[in-house]
């Protein structure tokens, strides 16, 4: 009865091990050969016959308009980070010193964004981008403002990571009693202390606004992704390398990410989960 | 510490809230208003009614199937690779490669994925050339790339990653101690699947799925970048109606479609946290 039982199972695990080879081949497959086409193709000659060129690559300093693009993307990558790093990182402190009351009422607002897909947000934002344009300014760096809104749920969380790993309290009540200001609180004890959760969210929101195409293109800016989709009409090899260059910038920031948060692997991909929901817009 | 200190501590979050209040609820009262709007102001239900235009119908139809083809396939490819990932080595390197390769890829979307899936198996890609020189015409039957079958295939490069995130804890939770109860009991592998394992991973599998069909029913950017002109998914008919260079400059009806696609969305949400909730029950 006991070998019955050994041969049985033996034969189970072996089908199990071909069951899980299978799979794996397979998905590996499907995953693997669009990224290696990606680079396949950018460095194809004229003709198929031709030997490898780098061409695409270099060619990619010759399109004015991309570069402008890419400026404009880095330059809303910056300020949408340093924007939410102020609007949040004071009112989640304050939150929690004070208005503790709050706290479910915040976090509920920004994890709203995750709940609207772009396409329906930028249908409000229409009329908003018409007036600001009018009155205020019409510059691609507005769109800085909508992006804000678009990083809340993945910023909140990885600083709301940060700020429950430090006594927030303790910290400020003991500063405060020392005579500083809440100004020093905030920029000499609060922030040193959660810099890792800062960087997170820089992280995050960088890796946002760089993939961001819903909301620019249904606004008429040219931001990357929109000039890159614009290229591709024109010049295929191009606007693959340029898409190929951001992925691989955009992978080069998750690794960062990974190593600053070792050992945190939970919250990370958590966030990885939200980040691909609201790129893909 | 009476009302004064009250109202102070008030003033510390204002900037927030007045900050998301513009730029978050605004546009969404925006929208709800507005699709209840005429051009001139004055309130109607006839933005609502032009949901019933042919072309608004198909492209409904055109994303609910789409998004449940690519949630259905998707989930069962991902449950199975969920599955695959489950019985290895649960500190073994191919599963923390593969989890975190799946966290990269669910959120590898765009213009980016649109491009990759073209310079594979566009009409110019790696994979149509090679099939060529084995005499297999991957365009026989059209350029089946641009349009929704193209959509189709490229979804699910988002999709199966997703569930391979969202379904591993519930695959992971399955005790082996259940399957050896099952099998001193004299059940077999069906039995095992029919009436253990099935029924208590089907819940998670459901909530996963519409988690999927919601991820794929918001998507634009993709289709997008691939399909450029029409408007064959939901979203692009949204951005259609916004845009004034169609000469279809309609905002009130825009604004009808995006509340549409609100509900849907948020029904399915809703769907799936109650699917989750009754999975965690047995999760603990």
């Amino acid at each position: 009865m006991a070998a019955v039982t050994q041969s049985f199972q033996r034969t189970r695990r072996q089908k199990l091990q071909v069951f899980r080879a299978v799979i794996f081949v397979v998905a590996g497959l499907f995953f693997l050969v669009p990224l290696f086409a990606m680079f396949e193709f950018t460095t194809r000659g004229r003709l198929l016959t031709d030997p490898r060129s780098l061409d695409a690559w270099k060619s990619i300093a010759t399109y004015p308009d991309l570069i402008a693009a890419i400026v404009a993307s880095v330059e809303l990558a910056a300020i949408t980070s340093f924007a939410m790093l102020v609007l949040l990182v004071p009112t989640m402190v304050w939150v929690r010193l004070r208005l503790r009351r709050l706290n479910r009422i915040i976090e509920f607002i920004c994890l709203l964004p995750l709940t609207i897909p772009a396409i329906v947000l930028v249908v409000g934002l229409v009329p908003m981008y018409q007036w600001m344009g009018i009155n205020f300014s019409d510059s691609i760096l507005t769109l800085a403002f909508a992006y804000v809104v678009l990083v809340l749920p993945y910023c909140y969380r990885a600083l709301d990571a940060g700020l429950s790993a430090i006594d927030v309290k303790t910290l400020s009540e003991a500063a405060r009693s020392l005579g500083a200001s809440w100004f020093t609180v905030m920029v000499q004890v609060i922030v040193p202390n959660i810099s890792s959760a800062i960087l997170n969210a820089c992280f995050l929101s960088v890796a946002l606004v760089l993939g961001e195409y819903t909301i620019a293109q249904n606004l008429l800016y040219n931001n990357l992704q929109v000039e890159i989709a614009l290229l591709g009409r024109a010049n295929a090899g191009v606007s693959i390398a340029v898409s190929a260059a951001s992925l691989l910038f955009a992978f080069v920031l998750l690794v960062l990410l990974s190593l600053f948060n070792r050992g945190r692997g939970r919250l990370r991909l958590d966030d990885l989960k939200q980040v691909m929901r609201t790129e893909r817009g | 510490m009476g009302g004064r200190r009250l109202s102070l501590n008030w003033i510390g979050a204002v900037p927030f809230l007045v900050y998301v209040a513009v730029f978050l609820l605004l546009p969404t009262s925006i929208i709800t208003a507005g699709a209840f709007l005429k051009g001139d102001g004055s309130a109607t239900l006839s933005n609502f009614q032009d949901l019933s235009r042919p072309y608004v119908i198909s492209a409904t139809v055109n994303s609910i199937l789409l998004s449940a083809l690519t949630a259905i396939v998707g989930a069962s490819f991902g449950a199975l690779l969920a599955y695959a990932i489950a019985t290895g080595n649960p500190q073994g390197l191919l599963r923390r490669v593969v989890v975190s390769a799946a966290g990269v890829l669910a959120q590898f979307g765009g213009v980016t994925l649109a491009f990759a899936f073209l310079a594979s198996i566009g009409p110019a890609g790696l994979v149509t050339i090679l099939a060529k020189q084995y005499g297999i015409n991957v365009y026989a039957g059209g350029f089946w790339i641009y349009d929704i079958r193209g959509l189709e295939l490229v979804y699910l490069y988002f999709q199966i990653p997703l569930m391979v995130l969202v379904f591993l804890p519930a695959v992971d939770g399955i005790k082996p101690q259940w399957r050896e109860a099952a099998e001193s009991l004299g059940g077999t592998t069906w039995h095992y699947w029919r009436y253990v394992a099935g029924p208590l991973l089907a819940p998670a599998f459901l909530g996963c799925t519409l988690l999927l069909f919601a991820n794929s029913f918001s998507a634009y950017a993709t289709a997008n970048a691939l399909i450029n002109q029409g408007g064959i998914i939901l979203p692009q008919q949204i951005a259609n109606a916004l845009s004034s260079e169609v000469g279809l400059h309609e905002p009130g009806f825009a604004k009808a479609m995006a509340v549409t696609m609100i509900v849907i969305v948020v029904m399915v949400t809703v769907l799936y946290s109650l699917l989750q909730r009754r999975t965690s029950k047995w999760l603990q």
